[in-house]
């Protein structure tokens, strides 16, 4: 069964350039952990703006868990993380998390529960504005998961962590999904890749590759992630003359 | 409405402004040492302070409240916290009304220590009863939380957001009946002034010194509208949804 199904979807910022989402269509399935990857401005963010209900679209359709993207009986059950750390500097880590289990609803004793799971138990008390990034992260990461939501859409929650932290957040992201929970986590770095259940690989607001990692390892014909996605990109390139931006016919 | 959410947003406003000490000195102390220097200044004719006095009770929490929220709105919107909370359960009123509800509560502090102290301390004079004022503050002051969210929207950096204070703010200053009596002024300003929801709360303050309680209670209402004009405003400019 498919959490997410997004089906041919513009998204234009602004008239002039080319739009964020160029006529995306793409499946993400439920109780996986799906890798959103691609280089920054090809459209990750806007896509999981789109996902969580935030963005406007012009273009196309999108369903979550069943529903058309921004219906209110989602915003219960999907658990968003921005790119930037979304947290209150002038409250504690405790308080935000609170604050955020207060609004999902969340039963008692999950705040101590996930500030544990991110580590970050030992900092309750501190301000979150007296935290480095990577804490700040962190917290920001609690809030989003301390809901237990069924659909968790992270924006690149592992950047500004050291390898020992990046280890522990995507065990308990596979721990998420194994509980049940789709997973949608976008990311730059394509080692994170061998991690995820399935790919989405996006550039110029379109996917260039979808499957398994080691299926797209395979359309690539390449060994390593790296080399897959230059290769995939390559042959976008060819398909498209040159000096056209792609599939834009406005 | 969800009971749950606009308690634990207030709850969350007032934690903020607990930790944020210099804030909590601008709100409780510096109101209190304006009104001392406001006696001082005075010190010639006390008729004076007791004229000015009440009505910076009033004026004081808008002003404040204005600032202070129109900068902590804007914060939510750069921080990406907004962004956050449109995907949970929040509705855009529900925010406002947790916003409005702190804020209140904030204002009860102010505008009670300010009366308290103008009263026992410098001698205030033949103002009204001391609930009375503290009632108009509080309208003031979520007037001040009205209008300050509503220009966070319209602003996209703090720079900006403090720049709309001498647009929404100084005018109504002007034109409340504080310097100038409003009967005294040209009919053009005194339309304007009639215009403005600061001069009510003005008004009301003058009001509640004397018999005229049916004046007051209108002034009171009027100046109530506003609020919730405001407010509404301030909860219909916020999109869920962004391009």
């Amino acid at each position: 069964m498919d959490a997410i199904e997004v089906d041919a979807v513009v998204v234009r910022r602004d008239r002039h350039g080319p739009p964020a989402l160029d006529g995306i269509t793409a499946r993400v399935a439920a109780g996986r952990v799906t890798g959103l990857l691609g280089p920054s401005g090809a459209g990750k963010t806007t896509l999981l703006r789109v996902v969580v209900g935030v963005q406007r679209w012009s273009a196309g359709s999108v369903r979550v868990l069943g529903l058309p993207a921004g219906s209110p009986a989602l915003r219960s059950r999907i658990g968003y993380l921005t790119q930037a750390a979304a947290v209150y500097a002038d409250l504690t880590v405790a308080e935000n998390v609170r604050y955020f289990a207060a609004l999902a609803g969340a039963a008692p004793g999950a705040v101590v529960e996930v500030l544990d799971e991110v580590g970050m138990a030992r900092w309750a008390d501190r301000l979150a504005g007296a935290l480095s990034g990577g804490q700040r992260a962190r917290v920001s990461l609690a809030c989003a998961l301390v809901g237990r939501p069924d659909l968790l859409v992270l924006d690149e929650p592992t950047v500004g962590q050291d390898p020992v932290l990046r280890d522990e957040l995507w065990r308990s992201f596979r721990a998420r999904a194994a509980a049940g929970a789709t997973v949608l986590v976008s990311s730059h770095v394509m080692d994170e890749a061998a991690r995820c259940d399935d790919l989405l690989l996006v550039r110029d607001g379109r996917v260039l590759a979808s499957g398994t990692p080691g299926s797209v390892m395979a359309q690539a014909g390449e060994t390593d992630m790296d080399s897959a996605f230059l290769t995939l990109i390559r042959r976008q390139q060819q398909r498209t003359p040159v000096g056209a931006t792609s599939g834009s016919t406005s | 409405m969800s009971a749950a959410v606009v308690p634990a947003t207030a709850g969350r406003v007032l934690r903020q402004l607990r930790h944020d000490r210099r804030t909590v000195a601008l709100l409780v102390l510096v109101p209190l040492l304006l009104l001392g220097l406001l006696r001082w200044m005075f010190q010639e004719e006390p008729g004076a302070f007791d004229r000015v006095a009440p009505i910076m009770v009033a004026v004081f929490p808008f002003t404040v409240m204005f600032l202070v929220t129109s900068i902590a709105m804007l914060r939510e919107r750069t921080t990406g916290t907004l962004e956050r909370l449109m995907t949970t359960r929040t509705r855009p009123a529900e925010l406002i009304a947790g916003y409005a509800l702190a804020f209140a509560v904030a204002a009860s502090v102010q505008a009670g220590s300010m009366v308290t102290v103008a009263l026992a301390v410098f001698g205030l004079d033949g103002a009204g009863p001391a609930a009375a004022l503290v009632g108009v503050a509080e309208l003031t002051a979520l007037l001040g939380v009205g209008l300050g969210l509503l220009a966070s929207a319209f602003s996209r950096t703090e720079f900006q957001a403090v720049q709309m204070l001498p647009v929404v703010v100084i005018p109504q200053l002007l034109l409340c009946g504080l310097f100038v009596p409003r009967e005294s002024m040209s009919s053009v300003l005194h339309a304007v002034s009639d215009a403005l929801p600061l001069s009510y709360a003005v008004q009301a303050i003058q009001r509640s010194a004397g018999p005229d309680t049916a004046g007051l209670w209108r002034d009171v209402c009027i100046l109530a509208g506003c609020v919730i004009l405001a407010l509404a405003l301030a909860a219909a400019t916020m999109r869920r949804r962004t391009r």
